[in-house]
């Protein structure tokens, strides 16, 4: 299981996070080549980039960049040196329909083979920064074989709708559920929004725990001191790992009794609370907890 | 390349470096360094200096250093980028600097 709680954000023309990015052990980094780069510093941070990726290593971390949109100048040249510079994946911002991604991905496409890469080796995540993208969300998770994503970007969004957002969310609660639920219809990732307060922890905590309650796989995050309280409330507890082992347990037990209906302390384990189970130990595994030895444990 | 005008990248932050290119006609390669690592590094900066140059095909050029701790791959990035800004060129071979 691939986690992406995380996904660090770095302006693509800071040379000091760009060197740094890996050490704060984020699921993923995001090197930006779009809004936080100026427009007369599109080239330097092109070449920044690229050299990074094309000679640092990562140590594993899922590399993304964010290029820009192919309706700007710079969209193009972007996807020409970032498919040499070979990220894992490429995100497109401001994602309106599937076209646009079949654009992008038919670019890649002849870059790749330019190459002589493998075609599709590049993944692709769209961001959905508006009215239409949301609506549309569920086509734009299908356009191509090569996403793994789609997030929502929140400040465009809410400017888009006429409104401001406020510490509930309430105004983003549509957007966040159609990505959402495209993304589960889809079978891929679905990545929440930044949030830009750095100073106000509390609010942060809230809105992560929201949002992994909703059910988002992971948060774009602007600072590393939002790293590792996403990945601490992401991290099933202690009592959530307990009753997943109990539950595999009895469905084992169960069948090899070849009993139909089955029971835990009086609550009856049909297949959703089993998958729930199994999810839940695959992602403590995935955060480094060690299930093996719980499961001795348990079963001593 | 040919260097036909002022080209600069980078910046005076930390792991940064600030680097100008300026044209030499005929006179070959005139390299300026001003690090604040230049006596444990200088060697191996001016070298990464001396091959990107060598790559782009540059002969003649005035190249300015303000290094901040930048590393190699930071360097060759902005040195690439101030050359294409110096000479005016924005067709970027990126087949060539993989």
């Amino acid at each position: 299981m691939k986690l992406r709680r995380t996904m660090l954000y770095v302006p693509g023309n800071n040379a000091g996070m760009m060197k740094d990015a890996h050490i704060y052990r984020s699921d993923s980094v995001m090197f930006d080549l779009e809004d936080s780069v100026s427009l007369n510093e599109k080239d330097t941070a092109r070449f920044l980039v690229f050299n990074a990726l094309t000679t640092l290593d990562y140590g594993g971390i899922e590399t993304v960049v964010r290029i820009n949109g192919l309706d700007s100048p710079y969209g193009r040249e972007d996807i020409r040196a970032m498919v040499r510079a070979r990220p894992n994946v490429i995100r497109l911002p401001k994602t309106e329909t599937a076209q646009d991604i079949k654009d992008v991905e038919e670019l890649i496409e002849e870059e790749e083979k330019a190459c002589g890469y493998e075609v599709g080796t590049i993944k692709l995540m769209a961001a959905i920064e508006g009215p239409l993208g949301v609506l549309n969300a569920y086509e734009i998770a299908l356009a191509s074989t090569r996403m793994i994503g789609i997030a929502l970007g929140a400040e465009d969004y809410v400017t888009s709708m006429k409104t401001k957002r406020s510490p509930e969310g309430v105004e983003i609660l549509f957007a966040r559920s159609m990505i959402l639920n495209a993304a589960r219809a889809a079978g891929i990732y679905a990545i929440d929004t930044v949030y830009a307060d750095v100073n106000n922890e509390e609010g942060f905590l809230d809105e992560v725990k929201l949002i992994h309650q909703l059910g988002f796989d992971g948060k774009s995050v602007i600072t590393p001191r939002q790293i590792q309280p996403v990945h601490d409330i992401f991290c099933p507890t202690n009592k959530e790992i307990d009753h997943a082992l109990k539950v595999l347990e009895v469905i084992k037990e169960a069948e090899s009794k070849q009993s139909g209906v089955i029971s835990l302390n009086g609550k009856m384990v049909d297949k959703p609370i089993v998958e729930r189970a199994e999810r839940v130990l695959e992602m403590a595994k995935a955060s480094g907890i060690n299930i093996d030895e719980l499961e001795d444990d348990y079963n001593e | 390349m040919k260097i036909v005008k002022t080209g600069m990248a980078g910046s005076l932050e930390s792991s940064d470096v600030l680097i100008t290119v300026d044209s030499n006609p005929g006179k070959g390669r005139n390299v300026n360094l001003n690090s604040i690592v230049k006596r444990q590094y200088g060697k191996q900066i001016l070298k990464v200096v001396d091959e990107t140059l060598e790559q782009l095909s540059v002969k003649d050029a005035k190249i300015r250093l303000e290094d901040k701790g930048a590393l190699d791959c930071t360097i060759r990035a902005r040195l690439e980028a101030a050359v294409y800004r110096a000479a005016g060129s924005e067709s970027y071979p990126w087949e060539n600097l993989t």
